[in-house]
C-alpha cells in the first residue's frame, strides 16, 4: 500500500472495493464496466471471496440482496440498461434497510443507447430511480483516485446508514488509467447487524421485509427512510468548489464534465476571465447551500452535462432565481470539449456585455 | 401421565393462519415445521417466503426469513447461501411466483446446483390476485383471465416443472407429491424431508413441487377440490421423484 499503480478506473473499482472488505459479488456482464465482473472474478476466490455471474441484472441485485440481508459487505455493478433492470430489486432493498454498493458506470440511451459514456442516469441514480419514496446515496468521482476512494466510503456509509450507495462513474472513468493509491483507511467501527439472517440462534428470529398492510405502519416506515435520507443531507454532503473566490461566472458540473471543465477555466482564466466551478462530489444528497451561496455572489452559472440536463435541475433548485442558470449537454457519448465550454461561457459573457 | 400425540412443531408460532378452508398451504406448512423440527436445524435455518398468498409464511414459521421480490427467491437464497454456505436455507414459492414470472432465477439456481432446498407450491392458480391462469393452469381450466377455458390456441399449455428441471445436470434432488389425502401427506412429508437431507449433506439443489388445493382461486368446496386434485391435476402432472442422486434410493 501508499504505493502508486497504474490501473484503469473498473479494475480500480474491484480492487478497491477488496480492500474496503468486500468479498461478494454478483454480476451480469455489459459494456462498458465488463472488468470491473473479470477483474472481481479473478481476484475474489484469491481472498476467500466469492464471485457469481448472475443470469441477469434483476437476479443480481437479488443476489446482493441475499447477501446484504446475511450481513456480508457485497458490491454489484452494471451499466445503464442494465441499472435500469436492477431497480425493483434496488426499491425492495432501500425498503429493507440493506446496505450494498451498486456501481454505474453509465453509457448513453435511451434504450440499448450506446457503449459510450454518458451522465444520463442522473435522475434514475438521484431521485430514486425505483418505486416508492426512497433515496440512495450517490456518490460520483471525477477521478480514478476518487473513484477508489469513494468506493472505499461507499462501503462505509453503507453500513452507517443501512441504506444502499451508488456510485455514479461514466464510461471514461471506467476505461481510463490513472495512477492511484489505495490508501490505508483508519478503521471505524459500525453498528452491530444485528438484524442480519444468520440463522436465529439464541436469539428472537430476525425478518427482513418490505410489506407492510396497514398504511399507519407503512406510512411510519417511509417517514422512518425520510428520516434517515434527511440524516444524510445533514451529514454527508460532498462538494469541491474551484476557483469560486473571486469568480465572476460559475460552471456547475460533475464527474468525466468536471476534469473537461477544470481545462475550460484555465484557459478562460488565461483569457482574463474569472471562472470558477462547484463540483458536487454527493450527487444525492445535493449541495444546495453551496449552490444557494455561491448565487448570492454571481449572475451566471453554467451547468454543464453529458445528458440534455438532469443536474441542471437541481442546480435551479439551490439557486431558486437568485441567478441565471445556463445549461450545455451533448449526449448519444459525446463528449463535450473544453473549447465548447470556452465557447458557451464566451457567449454567457457576451449577451451580458450587450 | 397421558403421552403427547400431536403437537405444534416448535418451529411454528402458535397462531391460527390467514389462509382460507381447505387451503394446501397450511398442510405444507405444517409439513415444513415437522422436518426442521425432526433434523433440530431451527436455529439454522432461513427462509425466503415469495410474493403470493403465502408471502405471510413467516408469520407461522418461527426461523430467520426473507421476504423477496415475486420470483425472485431463489437469487435471494443463493445470495444468503453463498455468504452463510452452513445455513439451511429454502424458499417457498407458488406457480406465478417460480414458473413465470420467476423461471429464470429458479432454472438457473438449480443449474449451478445452489445448495437450497425449494417448496413449489402448484395450485394452478394465482391464489393471491384472485384467481387469474397460471402457468400451471390445466388445459380447459376457467380462471378470472381465461374464462373460456385455458385453450392451447389462445392461452398455451401448462408448465411441468419438476420434469423440466430434472433435465438439468446442476439439479441434485427433484420430485412431485401431493397434499389432498392423508395418505399424500405422509408421502409428501418423506420426499419433503429427503429434500432437506440433500442439502444438510452438501448434495446440491432439491426442490419438491406439491399440488395443492385452491378451492377459492378454483371455486369450488374443500371435498371437491381435493377430488379436482386427484381427478384433474394429478393425470397432468404425476407424482414421483424425478431427479435423485446417483447411489441414493428412491424414497418410495
Ligand atoms: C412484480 C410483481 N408483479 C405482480 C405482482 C402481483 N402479484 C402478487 S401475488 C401474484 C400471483 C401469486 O400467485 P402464485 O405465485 O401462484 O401464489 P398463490 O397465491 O397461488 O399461492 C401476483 C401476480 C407483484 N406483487 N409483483
Ligand atoms: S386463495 Fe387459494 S391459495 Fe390463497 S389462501 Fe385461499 S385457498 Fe389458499
Ligand atoms: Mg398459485
Amino acid at each position: 500500500m501508499d504505493e502508486k499503480v497504474l490501473i484503469t478506473g473498473n479494475e480500480a473499482i474491484g480492487e478497491a472495493a477488496i480492500q474496503a472488505g468486500c468479498r461478494f459479488f454478483f454480476g451480469y456482464p455489459i459494456t462498458p464496466q465488463n472488468k470491473v465482473p473479470e477483474y472481481l472474478s479473478y481476484r475474489l476466490p484469491q481472498v476467500g471471496g466469492c464471485f457469481v455471474q448472475a443470469e441477469s441484472e434483476i437476479a443480481a441485485i437479488y443476489m446482493v440482496f441475499g447477501a446484504a440481508g446475511a450481513g456480508a459487505r457485497v458490491l454489484t455493478s452494471s451499466s445503464s440498461p442494465g441499472i435500469s433492470l436492477k431497480q425493483e430489486g434496488i426499491s425492495y432493498i432501500a425498503a429493507a434497510e440493506l446496505p450494498c454498493v451498486i456501481v454505474n458506470v453509465m453509457r448513453a440511451g435511451p434504450g440499448l443507447g450506446g457503449i459510450l459514456p454518458s451522465q444520463s442516469d442522473y435522475f434514475q441514480a438521484t431521485k430514486g430511480g425505483g418505486h416508492g419514496d426512497y433515496h440512495l446515496l450517490a456518490l460520483a468521482p471525477s477521478t480514478i483516485q476518487e473513484t477508489v476512494d469513494l468506493m472505499m466510503d461507499a462501503f462505509d456509509l453503507a453500513d452507517k446508514y443501512r441504506n444502499p450507495v451508488i456510485v455514479l462513474a461514466d464510461g471514461c472513468i471506467g476505461q481510463m488509467m490513472e495512477p492511484v493509491e489505495f490508501k490505508e483507511r483508519p478503521s471505524e467501527v459500525f453498528p452491530p447487524k444485528d438484524w442480519a439472517v444468520t440463522g436465529a440462534k439464541n436469539r428472537p428470529r430476525n425478518l427482513l421485509k418490505s410489506l407492510y398492510l396497514d398504511p399507519e405502519k407503512l406510512e411510519q416506515h417511509n417517514l422512518k427512510l425520510h428520516k434517515k435520507y434527511l440524516e444524510m443531507a445533514k451529514n454527508e454532503v460532498r462538494v469541491e468548489t474551484y476557483l469560486t473566490e473571486d469568480a465572476d461566472i460559475i460552471i456547475a458540473a460533475y464527474g468525466t464534465v468536471a476534469r473537461i471543465s477544470r481545462t475550460a477555466i484555465k484557459i478562460l482564466r488565461k483569457k482574463g476571465i474569472k471562472v470558477g466551478m462547484v463540483r458536487p462530489i454527493t450527487v444525492f444528497p445535493f449541495p444546495y447551500e453551496t449552490f444557494a451561496e455561491i448565487s448570492e455572489k454571481v449572475d451566471n452559472i453554467l451547468v454543464v452535462e453529458m445528458s440534455l440536463g438532469q443536474m441542471v435541475e437541481d442546480v435551479k433548485l439551490g439557486v431558486c432565481g437568485r441567478a441565471n442558470v445556463h445549461f450545455y449537454g451533448r449526449v448519444g457519448g459525446m463528449v463535450p470539449t473544453y473549447d465548447e465550454i470556452v465557447r458557451e461561457i464566451e457567449k454567457i459573457r457576451r449577451s451580458q456585455v450587450s | 401421565m397421558m403421552k403427547i400425540a400431536f403437537e405444534r412443531p416448535r418451529s411454528m408460532f402458535p397462531v391460527p393462519t390467514h389462509y382460507c378452508p381447505g387451503c394446501g398451504h397450511g398442510i405444507i406448512h405444517r409439513l415444513l415445521g415437522e422436518v426442521i423440527d425432526e433434523f433440530g436445524i431451527r436455529e439454522k435455518v432461513v427462509g425466503v417466503a415469495p410474493v403470493g398468498c403465502s408471502v405471510l409464511i413467516y408469520n407461522y414459521i418461527d426461523c430467520d426469513m426473507y421476504e423477496a421480490a415475486h420470483g425472485r427467491a431463489p437469487a435471494i437464497a443463493t445470495g444468503c447461501k453463498r455468504v452463510h454456505p452452513d445455513l439451511i436455507v429454502f424458499t417457498y414459492q407458488g406457480d406465478g411466483d417460480l414458473a413465470s414470472i420467476g423461471t429464470a432465477e429458479v432454472i438457473h439456481a438449480a443449474t449451478r446446483g445452489e445448495n437450497i432446498t425449494v417448496l413449489f407450491v402448484n395450485n394452478a392458480v394465482y391464489g393471491m390476485t384472485g384467481g387469474q391462469m397460471a402457468p400451471t393452469t390445466l388445459l380447459g381450466q376457467k380462471t378470472t383471465t381465461s374464462p373460456y377455458g385455458r385453450a392451447p390456441k389462445r392461452e398455451g399449455y401448462p408448465i411441468r416443472i419438476a420434469e423440466m428441471l430434472a433435465t438439468l445436470e446442476g439439479a441434485t434432488y427433484i420430485a412431485r407429491v401431493s397434499v389432498h389425502s392423508p395418505r399424500a401427506v405422509i408421502a409428501a412429508k418423506r420426499v419433503l424431508k429427503k429434500a432437506f437431507e440433500i442439502q444438510i449433506n452438501g448434495l446440491g439443489f432439491s426442490l419438491v413441487e406439491f399440488l395443492s388445493q385452491c378451492p377459492t382461486g378454483w371455486g369450488v368446496s374443500p371435498t371437491e377440490a381435493t377430488k379436482w386434485v386427484e381427478e384433474k391435476m394429478i393425470p397432468f402432472f404425476p407424482l414421483g421423484e424425478f431427479k435423485v442422486p446417483k447411489n441414493e434410493k428412491l424414497v418410495k
